[in-house]
Formats: structure tokens, C-alpha cells, sequence
């Protein structure tokens, strides 16, 4: 057993494609919220072959897409500060803030570094005790949890030249926000596989509860994607639940140690999303006692500017973060926006609903 | 980020893995999956194992979609028989 | 172009790699030799072509590889085999090269030594002469560690044409072995990955390769390498080179399973990752079962597989047929992937 292509056999696909196709009676309109769904949906033809009656939206789960403006504009201006080293995920370089890109100032000769891990971004501070380095803590709650035991370990070690600047988001707010919105109609949630892992699939009981839809918890393989559709397919015209569709990495209560180190590290406060605007108790900073290890506190930059500037250009990554349009109606697309130049994050993250549909053509049969 | 890859750990010491998946090696946080073992295989995202996968819900899982193809090749017979009657007399 | 300045991503092979170059350096440089854009470039010589025996081909590549050396290979041994491939894929038998060093103060002579010694052997086997050079040193920091330039010159036999833009619907496409062993060779060592079996860069010399497979039929009518970008690129610049469209069968493409693991653990999609050891051939469909045994029959050919067809359909665009049986479009690559990776 490797877990990998167990989940992608050929023949059981189509066996899942043609009984989706069978039971899909009515249309459906299921939310995908993370953008890793996205793309292996686009990436394996999953979104053609369930069409029509199977209609996937995306969502705002991508963590360098929803990050404000501000934010960019933020990080933009710390690695250009004398002495700090940015270290980044790799998407976020090639973000463009409303004036630049980490890219583009590591062009200018700020020290911008990409990492893996927030462990690298340790492992670069203990290496030049001289500089600054600044992790860009972007992510949910798959992420948080590795950058706050990424801190806890700095302190372990006595690090005092290492910093976090804290642009961590929760994802069932973010749900919340775009269903309470009701700018479109969904009949069920494909749920984040590895979000979920951490958090664990009862805190989506809300769904069935307050907004009576199923929730169906994905893997990232394409079997898992199609097993976990098909079971919200099922689910129409009964009453709605949450269905755990990624059991073997999946627990109803999650990891219990991961989340006590995002609590122990974090506290919740309020957030900016592209897209969502800012929405209360969405957002991880961190706490008083980790202040030595604040970004924020640390450096003497202006706060980052709220509420969100009005999209430039036409850029609506905004409508497509909430399921609302799909990248081709944005103007932009394939023509002002590409990867190669990018005008929203929508366009450059590896898991942006735009770069999706960009590379793995929807439109094309 | 929701990037995670089942890895197989190989080797432990102290809070750090080394991890394997098609023959490549991989130097993981065991931090947030303290009861990992030798053996286990771990979804590993951003350099830390986020979740201990397990192999009795995977076969379940698997099982799934063999009974689902076993379901669907005996009604693709069933349809054979019926389209041509003179097969089974 | 909206640049100001270069930026990595221009040097990766992909879309901004193309612009730069039509929009900066055709426009002052371009001429209708330049512009084909070819592997290597056709020098027309009119009636001495016949006296030389055949068609004369140029083509230059410069090496900028980090780290120096690398699980099967080196900087010398990837400018020998870049600049013999870039004339093998035009069908020419390679003859000299010339090559140019830009060393930074500092580096080991011992480190020298061991890329020359490499270059010598690289040369041997692919049976070339290095007949022209030039070393410059520049100051620590203004280059580094080592830098290289080869220039070829090869001689394409009378009756071959071989070009990017000769691509037709119904032609077989052929791939010469598994993708993505170089860059992610490059990659891994660079990211200190390790494995049970260091990956190996697939490094290697084709014209001997490219020999075999014109023994079998004089009908192929593309040959590239698939370096920079990888495969995916390599497929869509033929398609729009040739106005055609293309189908590839995922499942047919050779992958190996550690390249595969090293992808996926470092989010590179091998289709888009260099190889300096592949080629596809873009041969007539009644000839490619024999092309496809010969180069089965060669070393650097054992792995070779029939990946897909050229089409009349949406012409310019590459579709591939997903190991589900699904249909999606593959791009060229848009952005950035692996600097410094050749």
C-alpha cells in the first residue's frame, strides 16, 4: 500500500465518473473550497467529465490568493528593509502587491528566499545570527500549526534573530462568510482533506446544522475527489451531513497536538481576505507571550492599510475567491492576466482557481 | 498550501524522520505526530507530518471501489444478456 | 513587454524565455537565418553546400548549471552534449566545437580539472573536436564559480530535412526515454533530498542515437530535445511552430518512479522539467514502428515509447489524454519552475 496510485486506478475512475453521471439526476452545484481541489479536478479532466449536471465552484481556499493588498504591499516593504531576509513559500514571491512582488525587489537585491518549510526559514536564521529573517506565515490551519512549532523551537534554541509575520487564516469562517452572502447557490461543500486532517471533520458539522448541505471531506487523489462527490450526489434529497471521505488521514476530532500548538502560539483576531473583506475572528496572530518573535513589533513599518483598496484593473479574484464567477468571465483572463504576467494572486499561486483554469484549459473538450 | 504527501518512515531520531516514497528520502518534523512509528506512513506537509494515515481505512476505502466495479460489471453483463436473448438459450 | 528588468523567470524556457526573445533580440539581431528559431540554424552556403556534401548547420549554448557537479554529469560534460544534441536534432552529423570559459577568481583548479577532463571524454564519445577557445577570469562574486559557452558546427547529409516547422496531422509522435531525470537530478541535489538511488541527470550525446534512427527512415520531420520547459514545452513550440495540434497519452509517457516521488515531494511537474538526454522525433505514421525499434535498440533509446499523434485539430494546442482517460489541455509553462538547471 503506498497511497498514492491505489488512488488513481483508471478503470474504478471511470466506474466513479459513470455512476456520478447516472445518480446526478438534478444539477448540483458543489463548492470545492481549497484550491489544491481545484487543480487536481482541472488537472485530471475531472471537471469535463462530470459536466453538466456536476457543476464544481471553486473557492477562497488558497491561502496566497486571499491574502490582502496590504499584506503584499507589507512583506514587500520588510524584505527591502537593510539586514532582514524574507523567507517565503514559493507562490508568494511572484504575487503582485499593488505595486510590486517579492520577486521583483529580490531583482532589486532584497534578500527574498524561498523555502519549503518554516523549519528552512529556522535553519537560515541559525545560520546568520547577523540578519533578520522573517517567515511570511501564510496558510491555514494545515500550515499554522508547523509555523508555530517552528517558534516554539526558536525559543528551544534561543534564537533571537528569528520572526514570523503572521498572515494565517481559519477556513469554516471563511465558509460562513460566503454562504451568509448567498451570492450563490450551492448544494454542498467538498471539504478540505488536509485542513481537516488537523482540525478534524466534526468542526464541519455546521454545515448540515445552520446551512442544511452536506459536507463530504476530500483526499487529494483523484479517486478520493470523485468517491467524495459521488457521496454528496447521493446525499440530495436526504437529510444533509458530513461525511468523512478521507478516512484513512482523517479523524472526527483531528490532531489534538497540532491544534495545541496553533493555541498555545496563536490567538484569533480578525482578518483581511481578498475578497471576503475583513471578517471577525477569522485570523491567527500572535500572542503576547511570542511577541519577541512578532514581525509586526519588531519592525518600524506602517501597519498594513484595511479595508481592502478597490480591485485595479478589473482584476475579480474577489467574485471567483466566493464561487461567483468562473476565471474565463473575468476580462482580464488569457489576455492582460497570465502566469507569465500575472495581475491578481488568483493567476500565480500553484493552487489559484485562475492559474487552474489557465493551465489545464476548461473550456477546451 | 494544502500540499500533503504520504511518505513511509524509515528511521527516527529524536523529533525528526527520515521518510521515503519512491525511493526518495525525506527529512520530516515528527512534532505534531509525536505516536508515529517506523513503518507508519504520514502525510507530510511543508516539511512536518500533519496526520499518521491508516492502512485499515485505506483498504475499506479501497474495497469501495472494487465493490462498486464488481456492482457495475454485473450489470454490464446483466445488459449483454438482456440485449441479446439468443446468448442464454 | 512591461518589464523593467531581467527577471529569473526569463531564463526558464517558457513563455517570458520566448518574448524576451522576440521582443529584444530578434528585433535587433533577427535576420531569416535567426528567426526560424530553430535547434540549430541552417547557413546557407548555395552551390558549396553541394561540394561539402551537405547542408552546413550553427548553433551556440552557454551553461550556467548549479551545482558544478551533479549525479551524472558536469557543467563540461552538459556543454559537450547540449551543443551536439541542438545539431543532432537538425539531422546533422556534429563536427567542431569551440568553447569559451568565464571562471571566477577563486574557483579550484582541481574543480577545472575534473570539468575539462569530462569534456575530453564527453567529446570522445560523441566524436567531436574542440577546435577553437577562449578563458576569461573575471573578480569573486562577478560570475559563479564557472561559466561555459560552446559554439557547433555540423554537416546534415543530402535528403534530410528535418524542422520544427515540418510537424503533419497523422504523424506519430516518439519520445526517446522517461522525463524529468535532469532537472530534478539538479533539483534534489540542490534541496538535499537524497535517495535510496541518487537520481541520476540523463545526461548524454544523442547523435549517434539520431544516426540509428535515420538508418531506419528518412521520414521524421521534427526532432527537438526537450531542455528547458521540458517535454510539455518542447511539444508546444513544435505545435505552433508547425500550426498543428497535438494528443498525448499520459499514460505512455515514460516517467521513473523516484522522479515521479521527487516531483511530487517538490511540487515539480515532470513534463515541464529539463532533460539533456530525450528527444521526440515527429515521424510519418507508416515509419514509426521502425524508428521506434531502432531507437529500442540503442543505448540511449531503451526506453523509448510511442506518445501520441499530431493532429488537425485545434492547431497550436496540445491536449493530453489523463491516465484517467480524461481530456485537458497542456500549456507551455507559464512562469518560472527551475533556475539555473542548464
Amino acid at each position: 500500500m503506498k497511497y498514492t496510485d491505489e488512488f488513481r486506478d483508471p478503470v474504478a475512475a471511470q466506474r466513479l465518473i459513470q455512476e456520478i453521471r447516472v445518480r446526478a439526476t438534478r444539477p448540483i452545484r458543489i463548492m470545492e473550497f481549497c484550491g489544491g481541489h481545484t487543480h487536481a479536478i482541472m488537472r485530471y479532466g475531472i471537471r469535463q467529465a462530470l459536466a453538466p449536471n456536476v457543476r464544481m465552484a471553486s473557492g477562497p481556499g488558497c491561502p496566497v490568493c486571499v491574502t490582502s493588498d496590504g499584506d503584499i504591499d507589507y512583506c514587500i516593504a520588510l524584505a527591502r528593509l537593510p539586514g532582514v531576509t524574507v523567507a517565503t513559500f514559493g507562490d508568494m514571491a511572484r504575487v503582485p502587491g499593488s505595486r510590486s512582488s517579492l520577486q521583483e525587489a529580490r531583482a532589486a537585491g532584497a534578500e527574498v528566499r524561498i523555502v519549503y518549510s518554516a523549519l528552512d526559514a529556522l535553519e537560515l536564521a541559525r545560520r546568520e545570527p547577523q540578519r533578520a529573517v522573517v517567515m511570511l506565515g501564510i496558510g491555514f490551519e494545515t500550515t499554522a500549526p508547523t509555523v508555530a512549532a517552528s517558534i516554539l523551537r526558536a525559543r528551544e534554541l534561543g534564537l533571537k534573530n528569528y520572526y514570523v509575520y503572521s498572515m494565517h487564516k481559519l477556513t469554516p469562517p471563511a465558509m460562513r462568510s460566503i454562504l451568509d452572502a448567498g451570492e450563490v447557490h450551492l448544494d454542498a461543500i467538498l471539504g478540505p482533506g488536509h485542513v481537516t486532517a488537523i482540525i478534524g471533520w466534526r468542526a464541519w458539522g455546521f454545515l448540515p446544522a445552520e446551512y442544511g448541505i452536506p459536507c463530504a471531506v476530500s483526499g487529494f487523489e483523484p479517486l478520493d475527489i470523485l468517491q467524495a462527490v459521488r457521496s454528496l450526489v447521493a446525499l440530495q434529497g436526504s437529510a444533509p451531513q458530513v461525511v468523512n471521505a478521507y478516512s484513512r488521514g482523517v479523524t472526527a476530532e483531528g490532531n489534538r497536538v497540532a491544534q495545541g500548538l496553533m493555541a498555545e502560539v496563536f490567538e484569533v483576531s480578525s482578518a483581511n481576505w481578498r475578497g471576503l473583506g475583513e471578517l471577525p475572528a477569522s485570523g491567527l496572530k500572535l500572542r503576547p507571550a511570542y511577541a519577541a518573535y512578532d514581525a509586526q513589533l519588531a519592525f518600524d513599518l506602517p501597519r498594513p492599510e484595511s479595508p481592502e483598496p478597490a480591485s485595479q484593473r478589473g482584476c475579480r479574484c474577489g467574485e471567483v475567491l466566493r464561487g461567483v464567477v468562473e476565471p474565463p468571465e473575468c476580462r482580464l483572463f488569457g489576455k492582460a492576466c497570465t502566469p507569465a504576467r500575472p495581475i491578481g494572486p488568483c493567476m500565480v499561486s500553484a493552487e489559484g482557481a485562475c492559474a487552474a483554469y489557465y493551465q489545464y484549459g476548461g473550456s477546451l473538450v | 498550501m494544502c500540499l500533503a504527501v504520504p511518505l513511509r518512515i524509515v528511521r527516527i531520531e529524536g523529533t525528526m524522520a527520515e521518510v521515503e516514497l519512491g525511493g526518495v528520502l525525506r527529512q520530516v518534523s515528527l512534532v505534531l505526530t509525536p505516536e508515529a512509528q517506523v513503518g507508519d506512513y504520514v502525510l507530510v506537509h511543508t516539511g512536518f507530518a500533519i496526520s499518521r494515515l491508516d492502512e485499515q481505512e485505506a483498504q475499506e476505502t479501497l474495497a469501495l471501489f472494487a465493490e462498486l466495479e464488481e456492482a457495475a460489471r454485473e450489470q454490464d453483463e446483466q445488459r449483454t444478456e438482456e440485449a441479446d436473448p439468443a446468448s442464454c438459450r | 513587454m512591461s518589464e523593467q528588468v531581467v527577471l529569473l523567470a526569463h531564463g526558464s524556457g517558457g513563455l517570458l524565455s520566448h518574448e524576451l526573445v522576440s521582443s529584444l533580440f530578434l528585433k535587433y539581431l533577427g535576420n531569416p537565418i535567426l528567426n526560424a528559431l530553430e535547434d540549430a540554424s541552417n547557413l546557407p552556403l548555395g552551390d558549396a553546400s553541394e561540394l561539402l556534401g551537405g547542408q552546413l548547420v550553427f548553433t551556440t549554448d552557454s551553461y550556467v548549471v548549479k551545482p558544478l557537479f551533479f549525479p551524472g554529469g558536469d557543467i563540461g560534460k552538459l556543454a559537450i552534449c547540449g551543443t551536439v544534441n541542438d545539431l543532432a536534432m537538425r539531422g546533422a552529423v556534429p563536427l567542431y566545437l569551440s568553447a569559451g570559459f568565464i571562471l571566477e577568481e577563486g574557483l579550484p583548479l582541481r574543480d577545472l580539472e575534473r570539468v575539462l577532463a569530462s569534456m575530453a571524454t564527453t567529446a570522445e564519445a560523441a566524436g567531436v573536436h574542440i577546435v577553437a577557445g577562449d578563458t576569461k577570469v573575471v573578480e569573486r562574486g562577478s560570475v559563479d564559480k564557472l561559466f561555459i559557452n560552446t559554439a557547433g558546427l555540423g554537416l546534415v547529409p543530402p535528403g534530410v530535412r528535418i524542422s520544427a516547422a515540418a510537424a503533419r496531422p497523422g504523424d506519430l509522435i516518439l519520445l526517446s526515454g522517461a522525463i524529468g531525470d535532469h532537472g530534478l537530478a539538479i533539483m534534489t541535489q540542490r534541496e538535499g533530498l537524497r535517495f535510496q538511488t541518487p537520481l541520476q541527470s540523463d545526461c548524454a550525446p544523442l547523435n549517434s542515437l539520431v544516426s540509428a534512427m535515420l538508418a531506419a527512415s528518412r521520414r521524421i520531420h521534427t526532432r527537438r530535445d526537450p531542455t528547458r520547459g521540458g517535454l510539455a514545452s518542447a511539444l508546444n513550440e513544435i505545435a505552433t511552430q508547425s500550426a498543428v495540434g497535438m494528443e498525448i497519452e499520459e499514460q505512455a509517457v515514460p516517467i521513473h518512479e523516484p522522479v515521479r516521488a521527487a516531483g511530487d515531494l517538490l511540487g515539480l511537474d515532470p513534463f515541464y522539467v529539463a532533460n539533456e538526454g530525450k528527444l521526440i522525433a515527429i515521424v510519418e505514421r507508416e515509419d514509426a514502428q521502425s524508428v521506434l525499434e531502432a531507437m529500442r535498440a540503442h543505448p540511449y533509446g531503451q526506453e523509448a515509447a510511442i506518445i501520441g499523434q499530431v493532429t488537425a485539430e485545434h492547431p497550436g494546442r496540445v491536449v493530453l489524454r489523463t491516465i484517467l482517460g480524461t481530456r485537458r489541455l497542456m500549456d507551455m509553462l507559464a512562469g518560472e519552475q527551475l533556475p539555473r538547471i542548464c
